[in-house]
């Protein structure tokens, strides 16, 4: 009698407890309380701060790693990281074993603790997600990888712990390639750059000689399609990231644009331009067949495949103005979706499957907006000025794109800036770029 | 002094007025350089040959050729057919009001209409090419109406 008064006590008290302090983190409404989080510096030993700090020139390694996770997850708007100065425990005691009075003394819900050493060339990052409140451990993972790569260790981390606390995959360790632009309006230099998804480890992958545009990745690999006016003919290209190979794959005689990876990465998707008409068309990849997939005297353009590969949607003037379409991957079972006021452009099939992303242009203002992608459910993200072009991040929660300010007679106060937007509307910010910054694209994940 | 209620209202009314007609002025100006939505004037213009403009403009949206448009390419299919060694490029363009794919496909089609009407006009398609820089290389940097219907052009340029 008395274990069992004593079992139902534990169960009563121990129970209930911990099922109301499991951390979660609704990701499907715009966040107005984000979760406070406290993100240790990493532990590291002198030795292994005076090696990295020669190798690689980074200074507390552990502080900038724990940096890293705390902007990445600041930019959700889904967490509010804590002010470092406020911390009452060492960063290796803490992560050990913390004091978990001391962190909900400060309101932290969650806490990350973690470790780095240096080992045979080698640094090996481990890291704690804890749950305050229930004093327990969530998570533990270790990573090893060339001291270069700690930036990216400090994505992955971030990826983990957004997986753990909203259950979905991160976004974190991706990258962004877009247009770097400089000059006047008229004169517009442009190059491809690519840069992480925070903006740093910024490359220039053009020189800036002929105008290029619309770069997008293969989603199953780090190869990218673009249009470049090499020797001024306007073609689609394939650029490998990794080895800085360009080859031209849309060698018709007229101008390819609008370039796309099929969700496989087998078949680039495109319009091609000829005696005033524009149709879709794919190229596979490997054998160079390409198929005619749209047949119609209007322009057919910016064409994006399901993730599935079984449909496309696509930019149509057919009904006289722009709107969107659309159709089986072979071309039949055309159909119009977007029945809005105004003109509708660059439809982008989010890699969930469910929502068509787009721009919109309505009365003079552009929107980027989503709809089902039967066309019900359409709902305006953000209004502006001008902006177009959005692009999914990987787990389709977030969407990148441009936006250009107007300029006066002489061209002065014109921009162009990347920005990005969740899904909920909420949490729009500017995705800091050292150019002017054009047609941005997502990564998919680089790891898993 | 003291100004009773008629003095002010004529004030008033006379301010009004001058504003008026600042603003008829203003737009005077716009309208004899925009009709129906086509640039209309000659600030942007060059000539291949005196008297041959080099290009012809375009409504929002459209790649249809207006009576201006069409005098001006019989011009040149004229100054063509007379200088039969030179080839051209017709640069189509666009304006920025439009999302970056669509516009490259109806700069496009603006300079093959272009082409098209100097082809019904005696001149041989090989001796004309097609290229479209959609929104990328506007004449006019400003961000207003006159300066989209300045961009929104086929220019014809001699190849050799």
């Amino acid at each position: 009698m008395k274990t069992i008064n004593i079992i139902t006590f534990l169960i009563f008290i121990i129970f209930p407890f911990k099922i109301y302090a499991l951390i979660e983190v609704d990701i499907t409404r715009g966040n107005l309380n984000p979760l406070p989080i406290a993100v240790s510096s990493l532990y590291s030993d002198k030795n292994t701060n005076e090696v990295l700090k020669k190798e690689i020139k980074v200074d507390k390694i552990g502080y900038e790693i724990s940096k890293v996770i705390e902007n990445n997850l600041k930019a959700t708007g889904l967490f509010n990281p804590l002010e470092k100065k406020a911390f009452l425990q060492e960063p290796d005691v803490a992560h050990l074993k913390p004091r978990f009075e001391d962190w909900s003394l400060i309101k932290a819900q969650a806490l990350i603790t973690g470790k780095v050493e240096f080992k045979n060339d080698k640094v090996r990052v481990e890291f704690r997600l804890w749950d305050v409140l229930a004093a327990r451990e969530m998570m533990a993972l270790a990573f090893t990888t060339v001291p270069n790569n700690w930036r990216r260790i400090g994505h992955i981390i971030s990826d983990k712990i957004y997986e753990r606390l909203t259950g979905e995959k991160g976004y974190f360790d991706t990258r962004i390639i877009y247009v770097s632009e400089a000059g006047p309006k008229t004169q517009r230099i442009k190059k491809l750059a690519i840069m992480d998804q925070d903006g740093f480890n910024i490359k220039y992958l053009t020189l800036g000689n002929e105008l290029v545009l619309t770069p997008r990745f293969n989603p199953t690999n780090q190869m990218v399609t673009y249009l470049s006016y090499f020797k001024n003919l306007p073609r689609v290209y394939l650029l490998d990231i990794e080895t800085g190979i360009q080859e031209v794959v849309g060698d018709f005689p007229g101008m390819t644009f609008a370039p796309r990876f099929s969700p496989d990465g087998k078949k680039i998707i495109m319009s091609f331009a000829k005696d005033g008409n524009s149709d879709i068309f794919t190229m596979d990849l490997e054998n160079r067949i390409v198929e005619r997939i749209t047949n119609h005297p209007s322009i057919d353009t910016s064409p994006s495949y399901s993730p599935d590969g079984k449909f496309i949607t696509f930019n149509s003037d057919r009904s006289g103005y722009q709107q969107i379409y659309v159709m089986k991957s072979d071309g039949s079972r055309v159909k119009r979706i977007s029945f809005g006021n105004g003109l509708y452009g660059t439809p982008v099939w989010s890699p969930r499957g469910d929502l068509i992303a787009f721009t919109k242009l309505h009365k003079g203002k552009f929107y980027i907006g989503v709809m089902r992608t039967d066309g019900t459910g359409e709902r305006l993200l953000t209004e502006n000025y001008y902006q177009e072009a959005p692009s999914w991040s990987p787990n389709g929660r977030v969407l990148i794109f441009y936006r250009e300010t107007k300029s006066n007679s002489d061209g002065e106060g014109f921009s162009a800036k990347l920005w990005s937007i969740d899904l909920t509307g909420y949490n729009e910010r500017q995705v800091i770029t050292e150019t002017d910054a054009s047609d941005p694209s997502w990564s998919s994940l680089l790891s898993n | 002094m003291i100004f009773n209620k008629s003095t002010y209202k004529l004030i008033l009314a006379s301010i009004f007025a001058m504003l008026l007609s600042a603003c008829a002025q203003q737009s005077a100006k716009i309208d004899s350089q925009i009709q129906g939505d086509v640039y209309t004037g000659t600030d942007t213009v060059e000539y291949l040959a005196d008297g041959v403009p080099d290009r012809v403009f375009f409504a929002t949206n459209e790649s249809v050729l207006t009576t201006a448009s069409r005098e001006t390419l019989r011009k040149q299919a004229a100054w063509l057919r007379k200088n039969s060694s030179i080839n051209v490029v017709l640069e189509g363009h666009a304006d920025e009001r439009g999302t970056r794919e669509y516009n490259l496909a109806l700069g496009e089609r603006r300079a093959n209409a272009a082409k098209d009407y100097l082809m019904t006009y005696g001149i041989s398609e090989n001796r004309i090419s097609v290229i479209s820089y959609g929104k990328e290389r506007p004449v006019d940097s400003g961000s207003n109406p006159l300066a989209w219907s300045k961009n929104r052009r086929s220019v014809t340029v001699k190849a050799n």
